[in-house]
């Protein structure tokens, strides 16, 4: 559905400095798949606005080619871009909805950019506004609105003109918990219900833990690690990866000081709620102390992850039996944390 | 208030009244694509021209520095190509226009600023044609400031009309200097302050009631 094939985009030198200008993304190979929701997460400066910019054309790559739905977007004529962002929506962290137009006016905004007859602008705008939940709120401002419900004035003015493609710009960034929450919920159902491919970018391991299918980490310009949500998050490969997980599970406990083989267990979906640890304690008379762990769900699979010392017994036939029931089993290394 | 001849009150007043909306038309006629010009040229906005804003920005400049009195007399032989005469309500109005034009542009210039990039941005991003996208996105959102400056720029051209009656443009200003100043009739003078004073009040107060009906911030 998306393709960026060794993309690069470097951003002019500003007139009196020196130098080759800022390096935005270096060589960025992705690919996004038909119906999935797909995760770009990066510190603030990582060239995550570049890289989703890039897929609508409101950034042009250097180098590379970024192609969508078949279409080489740097190839398309004014005409064609135009077509192209008809089918790729775009919400925005700060909601960028017109202050001067009520929400039913914002909604039907890009209806009327395309030039489509007034009756069937006033039938879409009012199954937009009673998707997104906000008919009672058709003739209000957008100042008159709640972050919330702004930034779900901003998903029915994404979906007027009936895109296959969702361009989420840090959507929840400026959002509070509960609300995030809310937002996240309509964007997954929208992937559910419509089948829309997603791309959303943030700083936030939550956000892509919710949603998304797949997430690529992206340091400095560079994809550093793409996978699936589940083995990103419970085995991130990269330090720039383990330093998002870590962000959103808080720090372990140190341990470092410990004595005996300290192991990090994973538990996924059905086995997080089996009393697995009891059962090879007494069989095998090892003692753990926990050092760490969490208990979460990525979107619908739960899973759990704790990091053990074990002391005492036969520490290796333990290991043996936690991976016989479905556990994975990775050592922890000084100094890695879980 | 022996002096006071309404006749001659009412006369100068409709004048003042034709001057300043006759002007005002052309003013923003002219001053508004001038500033929306202005603004979609400059620096990082979307029809970038360094040169063609240098030009544009340069003779906004010389008008604006030009004291008002020394145009309307350095204009004349231009007024006469224009308009067939440099005298009167018809010859006070290419100076005026002339003066304000270029200031209401700037402040024009200033309210398109104002605007969030991001829904400018946005209107792209949802498929817009630059026409589009100024006409449906950016003078909308900045409705509210360009009205601001539009009456800002209204009362400017009421203080400009005092000065017209260098050509013989009548108006209450030059009734003020005519019979209130050069001939000692004070209670003149101040029939004419308190009726500009009025008109300033009046524009003021509709332009303010504008801008709140057209602002939903």
């Amino acid at each position: 559905m998306i393709a960026f094939e060794a993309v690069s985009k470097t951003y002019a030198p500003k007139a009196n400095a020196k130098g080759d200008g800022h390096a935005a993304l270096s060589e960025v190979s992705l690919s996004v798949q038909a119906g999935e929701v797909f995760g770009v997460i990066g510190a603030s400066g990582a060239g995550k606005s570049t890289l989703i910019r890039l897929i609508n054309g409101l950034e042009k790559p250097t180098d590379g080619r970024v192609v969508v739905d078949g279409d080489d977007v740097a190839a398309l004529g004014v005409e064609g871009l135009r077509a192209l962002r008809r089918r790729v929506g775009m919400i925005f962290q700060h909601f960028n909805l017109l202050s001067s137009k009520s929400v039913a006016d914002n909604v039907a905004f890009p209806l009327k950019l395309a030039g489509r007859p007034a009756a069937e602008v006033k039938a879409r705008t009012a199954e937009l506004l009673a998707r997104v939940g906000l008919s009672d709120h058709a003739t209000k401002y957008p100042a008159q609105l709640s972050g919330g419900q702004k930034q779900r004035v901003g998903i029915a003015r994404a979906l007027a003109t009936g895109p296959r493609i969702l361009l989420c710009d840090e959507a929840t960034s400026a959002l509070d918990p509960e609300t995030t929450e809310q937002i996240l919920d309509l964007v997954s159902g929208l992937n559910r219900e419509l089948g829309l491919t997603i791309v959303l970018i943030t700083h936030e391991m939550d956000v892509v833990r919710r949603v998304c299918d797949r997430v690529a980490v992206l340091e400095a310009g560079r994809v550093v690690e793409t996978g699936a949500v589940e083995d990103v998050f419970l085995h991130p490969a990269s330090a720039t990866a383990r330093r998002f997980v870590r962000e959103a599970d808080g720090e372990p406990a140190a341990g470092a000081l410990l004595a005996g083989r300290v192991v990090r267990l994973t538990f996924k979906g059905e086995a997080t709620y089996k009393p697995v640890l009891g059962e090879v304690a007494r069989a095998t008379g090892v003692d753990y102390s926990i050092l760490g762990g969490r208990i979460h769900r990525l979107r619908e699979t739960p899973y759990g992850q704790l990091t053990l010392a074990l002391t005492g017994g036969d520490v290796d036939a333990a290991i043996a039996r936690f991976q016989a029931e479905g556990v994975r089993v990775d050592p922890v290394l000084a100094g890695e944390g879980a | 208030m022996n002096n006071i001849d309404w006749a001659e009150i009412g006369q100068a007043t409709f004048d003042t009244l034709t001057m300043l909306g006759g002007s005002m038309l052309l003013t923003v006629a002219l001053g508004l694509p001038l500033g929306v010009i202005l603004f979609l040229t400059g620096k990082g906005q979307m029809l970038e021209n360094r040169v063609a804003n240098g030009a544009l920005s340069l003779l906004v400049n010389i008008l604006r520095s030009v004291p008002f009195v020394i145009l309307l007399i350095v204009m004349i032989p231009l007024t006469v190509a224009l308009v067939g005469t440099s005298l009167g309500v018809q010859g006070a109005i290419p100076p005026l226009v002339a003066g304000a034009a270029p200031f209401f542009a700037r402040l024009v210039e200033t309210a398109l600023r104002e605007v969030d990039r991001g829904v400018i941005e946005a209107s792209f991003a949802m498929g817009a044609k630059r026409r589009q996208v100024v006409l449906g996105a950016l003078l909308p959102e900045a409705m509210p400031g360009i009205i601001a400056a539009a009456t800002v720029t209204a009362i400017a051209l009421v203080s400009y009309t005092a000065m017209a009656g260098v050509v013989g443009a009548g108006g209450l200003g030059d009734l003020a200097i005519r019979f209130g100043y050069q001939r000692f009739q004070t209670d003149v003078m101040v029939v004419t302050v308190v009726l500009l004073l009025i008109l300033v009040q009046v524009l003021q107060m509709v332009g303010d009631t504008v801008v709140r009906r057209v602002s939903h911030r």
